[in-house]
């Protein structure tokens, strides 16, 4: 039952030698194993390598020199870019990718102690709700596997949920964290814009995209972030200052805190339940003392149809170095150059990363730029200011992470502005840059679903406090599915 | 609004990718969908509303020292490479 | 309508790779003429997860160009991408600028072939990437791409279209190369590609005031070529338009073996570049106090050098030009001048002369050490104060060349001191006045032209050395008897 324990125990536990490092990354290969063929949540497991640095981790311990994390199995979503390690970005283009280095998230980790047991699957080039578009295959959600688990860290999700592995990496764009880990029962945390290094976290829209943490709960997610969050002189966009400790600040008591439930998320589009769910949750943080009021943020419902010309835009350039020269899939025998191009590009990447780059062509060309482009990000601006306003209020944002729990697989691919929805309640945060958690709050038939907790820029640690004080009052987060008890 | 089928491989062009003849409508009709969709923008008012290239107001690039830091790891970084000859990526001939 | 009712109009965009040790936005080294990819960092490569860093030494050196140039420096000024697929471009997009360049509105005062003055507008300079290079040939009918220079910053300075003949646009590149090795931002090597040219052309009825379609003639990459692309292409223009075509707008090659332009491949025409600002780099901010620094450090540039040149030593513009061409040539003058302070005159016209000639022959630069300022200052003085004539003062330099010794040491070995005496110089006068009887006779009569004959003979009969201007006038009284 080793896997029931949470990161932190895990860590406390090798500490306290009740276990070793090389007997726990036995035991979750295992579950590894029997769960792959069920998720499909791991792209590549790297077995050798993980008891190799498991065997490290347990000599660093007793030296008494291992890391805050020493020992501890985790997996990275497969857009981290890992040395000597397959990474995929769930994409056929790049299949035969074996990086020559680390992101910065990953040596950070490793230099914590943590042990990477494999690279998690994922929407193909991380665009995605629901895991659907991977070259690698769906992954399927734990709670009940004709359901998807959320995108695009769906693999993270999957395996965190499933106990396949206490902790995952992961990326969050447009909720692809968050919205995963409401709809797999999980704790997901995307800190602030230029918390977490970009480097080497493989880009799909730059201006949005931030490496988080899926984990059971909210006090393992600050003990990973913790490790993985700080200034990266390598990252332009790196923010140079200090990290604090996210786990001593958890315990803080809530009395006095104010919360806003941002008005326009209780729209038609939310289902009932799930909202009930909502307000029982806010409820428990009223009894801890904290004040709710509703604080409306009117542009914030123009969050997706920002997003779905910003996130394009960027991506569409930012693939443009898939060409089949240097790495990557290349087509066989092409006639010319243009022809490598084109079919390279064309065969290794999927339909909906071929949607997103042409789109993106398109409202960045001339003529389009002005309307589209130009116009989304004044929109944002007002978006970002909506949060402002809110933040002068009230000291975190609350509402639903998702308007609906998991569906059916296959039940939203036929038109991908119904996909697009499913982010509706996340997107705002990435827009903004705001750091941003779900936290499990109860089930709606039978699947899980979640509360987003909202704070202004570099307050990771207040919003963790809101959900730990959560989870010391609630057990939701507790709960796993019955078939990987 | 409605993309014609020309648009769809204009764009597919300037974007390299190669699309069977079937898929075209295809994406003419998701990528028309699409822009109908954030064609709502247009109705907002951002009159005096700069756009916002990044989440972070007033944070500037930062400089770093003049320093060669790197060296020479083209044999590693080769090793992913489909096609290379003497040092060199080989590609179909580029005529000028 | 003839040729001469036409007028040509030139912009020049002029690409300096910045003499920085390392890349634009990797650590990368930008030392010429290694492997192929052995300075191709993964950023430099476009790797999935790379990010760009920016060179503070390359934001350096182009608000250093802007400051020289008399330009605005922006305050705030923002990255672009600038989208295209092309083997040599790894990101498949290089980052530039835009809309914001660091380097706004400046000019540059060029002096014409006529001694004139025109001040040339540049319109803006900005920073970007260079990119890779292709190699076609022996590769099997493939094309290998090396990007060792991809990822080299480039300051690309835009010139407002105020030329208007193809020497001008000559002089305004020469002078624009000289003004980036003053500053050292740029080593100016055209043959290593640091330096490079693409001409606008266009041409219009003279009068008009709208422009023409232009054509771009790209990567011009010699003062030579340039002047001939340019020439034949406002020619072709002109006839184009004069047997009732129009001009395309297009971008062509110069091909130098055939001496005429042809239209490229359309390679860029059909792109649509999508420039939007680059969300990996933040706004580059430059303050009062960083551009006051760059200012303090700036060195004393050419046209204020050629004026001090003027007034301080007497020099015509046209040589106070030719002097101040290049940094190194008017550190040596300066350097002869300080050890023959009361010779300037004299110092540009042997280093303008003789020094130059010698050092183009070898194909050597004023810095090469061949002949050091206080050596040819030596020689200088020995001809100031009369030990040999400037005749003479030839014969010396050659032989210092050849040999490196010092002047004083060749006046002694070979004997060539002047000949100051006047008795020695009027008995080899009046020996020469004996040996040739029949053309004293003959200048006696009023054949004046026989002077110089007699000036050749002392001369010869003194291997030189007679003082010339005691030898004239010493003949000038003894001649006529």
């Amino acid at each position: 039952m080793i896997h029931r324990n949470s990161i932190t125990q895990l860590a406390a536990g090798l500490r306290a030698k009740k276990f070793s490092s090389v007997e726990l990354v036995r035991a979750y290969l295992q579950r590894i194993e029997a769960g792959q063929a069920v998720l499909n949540a791991f792209i590549s497991v790297t077995a050798s390598q993980a008891l190799e640095a498991a065997a490290a981790a347990d000599r660093d311990i007793a030296a008494g020199r291992g890391g805050p994390l020493a020992g501890v199995p985790i997996g990275h979503k497969d857009l981290f870019c890992t040395a000597g390690v397959r990474t995929t970005c769930g994409s056929r283009m790049l299949d035969n990718f074996v990086s020559p280095y680390d992101a910065t998230v990953v040596a950070k980790l490793k230099a914590a102690g943590a042990v990477t047991l494999g690279k998690l699957n994922m929407d193909e080039f991380a665009m995605g709700s629901s895991n659907e578009t991977s070259y690698f295959g769906p992954v399927r959600n734990p709670w009940n596997t004709d359901f998807v688990p959320g995108g695009s860290s769906g693999g993270s999700a999957a395996a965190v949920a499933a106990r396949l592995i206490p902790g995952a990496t992961a990326t969050d764009t447009g909720g692809s964290i968050r919205q995963p880990a409401a709809l797999c029962g999980i704790t997901g945390m995307k800190p602030t814009y230029g918390r977490v290094s970009r480097y080497g976290m493989i880009a799909f829209a730059s201006s949005l995209d931030q490496g988080g943490v899926l984990a059971t709960s909210a006090a393992d997610a600050a003990l990973m972030l913790r490790e993985m969050a700080g200034f990266d002189p390598n990252d332009s966009t790196s923010v140079n200052t200090p990290v604090p400790d996210y786990v001593a600040a958890l315990d803080a008591p809530l009395a006095g805190m104010k919360i806003g439930l941002i008005k326009e998320f209780l729209d038609e589009g939310l289902d009932r339940e799930n909202e009930r769910r909502i307000r029982d949750a806010l409820a428990v943080l009223e009894r801890l003392g904290a004040s709710v009021r509703e604080v409306s943020l009117p542009n914030l419902p123009l969050s997706v149809p920002v997003y779905y010309v910003v996130a394009p835009a960027e991506c569409s350039s930012n693939l443009a170095r898939y060409d089949g020269v240097r790495f990557g899939h290349r087509c066989k025998d092409p006639r010319d150059l243009q022809d490598l191009y084109r079919r390279s590009r064309g065969e290794g990447f999927g339909a909906e990363v071929k949607r997103r780059v042409m789109t993106g062509t398109y409202v960045l060309s001339a003529g389009y730029y002005d309307a589209y482009y130009l116009k989304a990000q004044r929109v944002r601006q007002l978006i970002t200011a909506d949060f402002k306003r809110a933040f002068a209020e009230v000291d975190v944002l609350v509402g639903p992470t998702s308007p609906t729990p998991a569906f059916r697989i296959g039940a939203k691919t036929a038109d991908p502005i119904t996909m697009y929805l499913n982010d509706i309640y996340t997107i705002g945060a990435n827009l903004a840059g705001l750091p941003a958690l779900s936290v499990p709050c109860g089930f709606v038939a039978g699947l899980p679903v979640g509360l987003q907790v909202v704070g202004p820029h570099f307050a990771e640690a207040r919003i963790l406090n809101v959900a730990h004080r959560y989870q010391l009052e609630t057990d939701w987060h507790q709960k796993s599915p019955e078939r990987f008890a | 609004m409605s993309l014609t089928r020309a648009q769809i491989e204009s764009i597919a062009h300037l974007a390299r990718l190669e699309l069977e003849p079937a898929e075209i409508p295809v994406y003419q009709e998701s990528l028309s969908r699409i822009l109908d969709f954030v064609g709502q923008l247009d109705r907002i008012d951002t009159g005096g509303v700069a756009p916002m290239a990044h989440p972070l107001e007033g944070l500037t690039q930062r400089l770093r020292p003049d320093a060669v830091t790197e060296q020479d790891r083209h044999e590693l970084y080769q090793a992913n490479a489909p096609q290379v000859a003497a040092g060199l990526y080989l590609v179909p001939k580029v005529v000028e | 309508m003839t040729t001469a009712q036409w007028e040509t109009v030139i912009g020049l965009e002029i690409h300096a790779q910045l003499a920085t040790r390392s890349k634009i936005f990797s650590g990368a080294s930008t030392a010429y003429g290694a492997p192929p990819n052995a300075q191709a960092s993964l950023i430099d490569l476009g790797f999935p997860g790379v990010l760009p860093v920016l060179n503070a030494e390359a934001v350096r050196m182009a608000v250093r160009f802007g400051l020289a140039i008399g330009a605005r420096i922006a305050r705030h000024s923002v990255f672009a991408r600038k989208n295209y697929f092309y083997p040599d471009l790894p990101k498949g997009y290089q980052i530039s600028q835009y809309e914001l360049p660091v380097v706004a509105q400046g000019s540059l005062d060029v002096v014409l072939d006529d001694g004139s003055t025109k001040r040339v507008g540049i319109t803006r300079a900005h920073l970007e990437e260079d990119a890779g290079k292709s190699l076609h040939e022996g590769l099997g009918g493939l094309t290998g791409v090396d990007l060792n220079r991809a990822g080299t910053p480039l300051i690309e300075i835009v010139s407002e279209p105020d030329l208007r003949s193809a020497k001008e646009a000559v002089a305004y590149m020469k002078k624009v190369h000289t003004l980036v090795r003053y500053l050292e931002i740029c080593d100016g090597n055209m043959q290593e590609g640091s330096f490079r040219c693409d001409a606008n052309v266009s041409v219009r009825p003279k009068g008009s005031t709208t422009l023409g379609t232009r054509a771009e003639i790209k990567n011009v990459n010699s003062f030579r070529y340039v002047e001939k692309a340019i020439q034949y292409e406002a020619a072709r223009q002109i006839e184009l338009i004069e047997s009732g075509g129009k001009v395309v707008q297009e971008t062509r090659l110069y091909d130098a073996d055939k001496g005429e332009t042809r239209s490229m491949r359309t390679k860029e025409e059909a792109n649509d570049y999508r420039y939007f600002p680059d969300p990996d780099l933040l706004p580059l901010a430059i303050d009062e106090a960083f551009i006051e620094q760059v200012r303090a450090d700036l060195p004393e540039l050419p046209d204020e050098k050629a004026g001090r040149f003027s007034s301080q030593y007497g020099l015509s513009p046209y040589d106070a030009g030719v002097l101040t061409a290049s940094r190194e040539l008017a550190d040596y003058y300066e350097e002869v001048v300080r050890a023959v302070p009361r010779e300037p005159k004299l110092a540009a016209n042997w280093v303008m002369g003789e020094l130059a000639a010698a050092l183009n022959k070898e194909s050597l630069e004023v810095g090469s050490g061949k002949m050091p300022a206080g050596q040819l200052a030596g020689l200088i003085t020995r001809i100031a104060d009369q030990t040999i004539s400037g005749k003479i003062a030839k014969e010396v330099f050659e032989a210092m060349w050849a040999g490196g010794e010092g002047a004083d040491a060749i006046i002694e070995s070979k004997g060539l001191k002047q000949i100051t005496d006047t008795g020695a110089i009027e008995r080899a006068i009046e020996e020469v006045m004996a040996k040739n009887p029949g053309q004293l006779a003959e200048y006696r009569a009023g054949k004046d032209k026989l002077f110089g004959f007699f000036v050749g003979q002392v001369m010869k009969a003194t291997q030189g050395k007679a003082n010339p201007a005691q030898l004239n006038e010493l003949l000038k009284k003894k001649l006529p008897g």
